[in-house]
């Protein structure tokens, strides 16, 4: 339906021809090809799942296994800025759960949801490798580190 | 330490990032006419001449490693660099990989050579994208001035590097399971033997190598064996990035030679500058390795035989410090949470055994332990040692048994906040 022109852009075709001549056998390129299509849209509908098995030449089933073994490929919509809190040992130390007590109460969220308005989702996850500069969070693609409450540092790495 | 001594890091903050910039930092300066003249035997030797040994976490020499890579099966050999990072508290290879990518790029074309291997794929975790985008403008780079590619000046010698991005499990660090990640698979590990130098990726001999293992290999071999063996202690060779989280004044990543006493690199002027408040204990090598007490701190070197003599691990170099505004059932207890969340669910013990030990922690926790529970949750620790194809099991089964141990008041003041702990 409405994912199928996302997936079939010239850029699309571009990246998925490279990606499939790295590996000897098409399905190496798997993980890869999932993370084409959730650039692509967003997040992974059945649909794209399915056209992924198909470019890596591989059964549907194998391919949903694979999609849903992975924690950072997405079954639904997120939010426009997902904030994934480190909640791992050094960030622990450093006061990681004030940090995500403080987005729970701002944004009146629980782990895992997203704000009426689509704008956030918080996420907890594991050790980032920022442990020196925590409590550590990623927002979308960016690190934050040495996080305090109501302030982000912004900045790549 | 000496910039020039720092056999990984001594690029820091000099923006080494551009092929200019590390080049005139003396970058690629072992990519040349004399390194295709040696054999591959002649490589191999130098690096186990060195000592280099493994600093993915379990220290295997790596020279003896490269050595069991079978030649002439009529098979690609193929070298995979682990930038999976994810044991709580390990971040060096994040930075590695951030500041001086070509540095890894130079190791790795030194590592082809040695292997006769064609391709190799640096396996980063999801989360790294930064890094990422660091490594493939170097190896745009890196292929533009002749590097990479069809015969590298002008040998017979062609090579490729791709970087193949996970996607989130902490259990793709483990090597087998790394290698059916990038055959397009669930991250689950497989059985050793066989290792994967014997047949790893696509049933071929695969060499999974550490990425501050390869990035010691430009310093090596552009300097006499004897300036590397001559830092470290007798049985480690060489220099280590240890990078310091916790209670610390100054955490970060610092490089040091192997046998470094821990008390210098907490408290000396140069490294860490000191505890915050009471020491309690340190983890001396990523959450899975037991915790040391203050007092087996005080005379403790930082390698892999006094931390074995100590009863933990040297592993990854991650240093985490807590001080005693910390309970041990709290840190255990978030041990408990990754671990059991990371099991990648093959083997029964683990599966089960860290869901269960989760759940025990969190009873206690909630100030619903009770007495007994100590011994239940060392007797979880004692059923996964053999058990279970890949060491997760045991990398909570070893804390579990010694958290208990060594602050077992923690765990019974808990215990004893259950008006019911005695039923
Ligand atoms: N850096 C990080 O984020 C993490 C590091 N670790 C570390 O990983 C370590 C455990 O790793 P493993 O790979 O299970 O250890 P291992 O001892 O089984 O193997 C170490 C390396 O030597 C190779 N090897 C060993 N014997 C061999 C033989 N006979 N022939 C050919 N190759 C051989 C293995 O293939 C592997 O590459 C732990 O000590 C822990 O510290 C664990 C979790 C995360
Ligand atoms: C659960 C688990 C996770 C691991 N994670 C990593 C990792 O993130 N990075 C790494 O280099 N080694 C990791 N290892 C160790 C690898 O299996 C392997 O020993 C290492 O990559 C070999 O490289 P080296 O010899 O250069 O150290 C892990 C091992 C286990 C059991
Ligand atoms: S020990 Fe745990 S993580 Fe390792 S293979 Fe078995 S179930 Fe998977
Ligand atoms: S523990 Fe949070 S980044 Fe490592």
């Amino acid at each position: 339906g409405e994912i199928a022109p996302l997936l079939e852009t010239a850029e699309v075709k571009i990246r998925i021809a490279d990606l499939l001549s790295r590996y000897p056998v098409a399905q190496g390129a798997l993980l890869e090809v999932l993370w084409v299509a959730q650039d692509a849209i967003g997040w992974l509908p059945h649909e794209a799942i399915r056209w992924a098995a198909d470019v890596c030449k591989c059964s549907a089933a194998h391919a949903y296994g694979v999609a849903t073994f992975y924690t950072m490929y997405k079954h639904a919509p997120t939010g426009r800025f997902l904030l994934q809190f480190c909640h791992n040992i050094s960030c622990h130390l450093r006061g990681a759960e004030s940090m995500l007590q403080y987005a729970r109460r701002v944004l009146d969220l629980k782990p895992g949801e997203t704000t009426k308005d689509g704008l956030f989702t918080i996420v907890e996850v594991e050790c980032l490798a920022a442990c020196g500069n925590a409590p550590a969070m990623i927002v979308n693609d960016d690190f934050a580190t040495n996080v305090e409450n109501g302030e982000l540092t912004l900045k790549p790495g | 330490m000496q910039d020039s001594m720092k056999v990984c890091t001594g690029n820091f903050g000099k923006h080494a990032q551009s092929i200019d910039a590390y080049k005139k930092l003396g970058g690629y300066s072992t990519i040349s006419k004399s390194l295709f003249e040696m054999s591959q035997f002649e490589v191999i030797d130098r690096v186990q001449r060195a000592g280099l040994r493994g600093r993915g976490g379990a220290g295997f020499p790596t020279g003896m490693k490269w050595s069991f890579v079978p030649r002439n099966t009529g098979k690609p050999v193929y070298i995979v660099v682990n930038a999976d990072e994810g044991e709580g508290g390990t971040y060096k290879d994040h930075f590695l990989l951030l500041e001086d990518p070509h540095r890894l790029i130079e190791g790795l074309i030194i590592a082809g050579w040695a292997l006769g291997a064609r391709t190799a794929y640096i396996y980063a975790r999801g989360e790294f994208l930064p890094c990422i985008e660091s490594v493939n403008k170097a190896l745009n780079e890196a292929y533009a001035a002749g590097y990479l590619g069809e015969n590298i000046m002008g040998t017979k010698f062609s090579f490729d590097i791709f970087v193949h991005r996970g996607a989130g499990a902490y259990i793709c660090g483990e090597e087998t399971a790394l290698i059916n990640s990038l055959e397009g698979q669930k991250g689950q590990p497989r059985l050793k033997p066989p290792f994967p130098a014997v047949a790893g990726a696509w049933a071929s001999p695969t060499c999974v190598n550490n990425v501050e293992t390869i990035m010691s290999l430009p310093w090596i071999f552009s300097h006499p064996v004897e300036e590397y063996t001559k830092m470290g202690t007798p049985r480690a060779h060489g220099t280590k990035v240890f990078c310091v989280s916790g209670d610390v004044k100054r955490p970060g990543l610092y490089e040091a030679p192997l046998g470094t006493p821990l008390m210098e690199m907490l408290t000396s002027e140069e490294y860490c500058q000191g505890i915050i408040g009471n020491l309690k204990g340190v983890i001396p090598g990523g959450s899975s390795c037991p915790p040391l007490l203050p007092e087996e701190c005080q005379n403790a070197t930082l390698d892999y035989e006094c931390m074995a003599s100590l009863k933990t691990m040297f592993g990854s170099g991650a240093i985490i410090v807590f001080n005693d505004t910390h309970n041990a059932v709290d840190i255990l207890d978030v041990l408990g949470h990754f671990y059991s969340h990371e099991s990648c669910g093959q083997c029964t013990p683990c599966r089960e055994g860290t869901g269960f030990a989760k759940r025990v922690l969190d009873a206690i926790m909630r100030g619903e332990g009770h007495d007994g529970d100590i011994e239940l949750l060392q007797g979880i620790s004692a059923g996964f040692g053999g058990t279970t194809i890949c060491p997760l099991s045991i990398s909570l089964g070893g804390p579990l048994n010694v958290y208990t141990r060594k602050y077992r008041a923690d765990f019974e003041e808990y215990i004893a906040k259950n008006p019911n702990h005695a039923e």
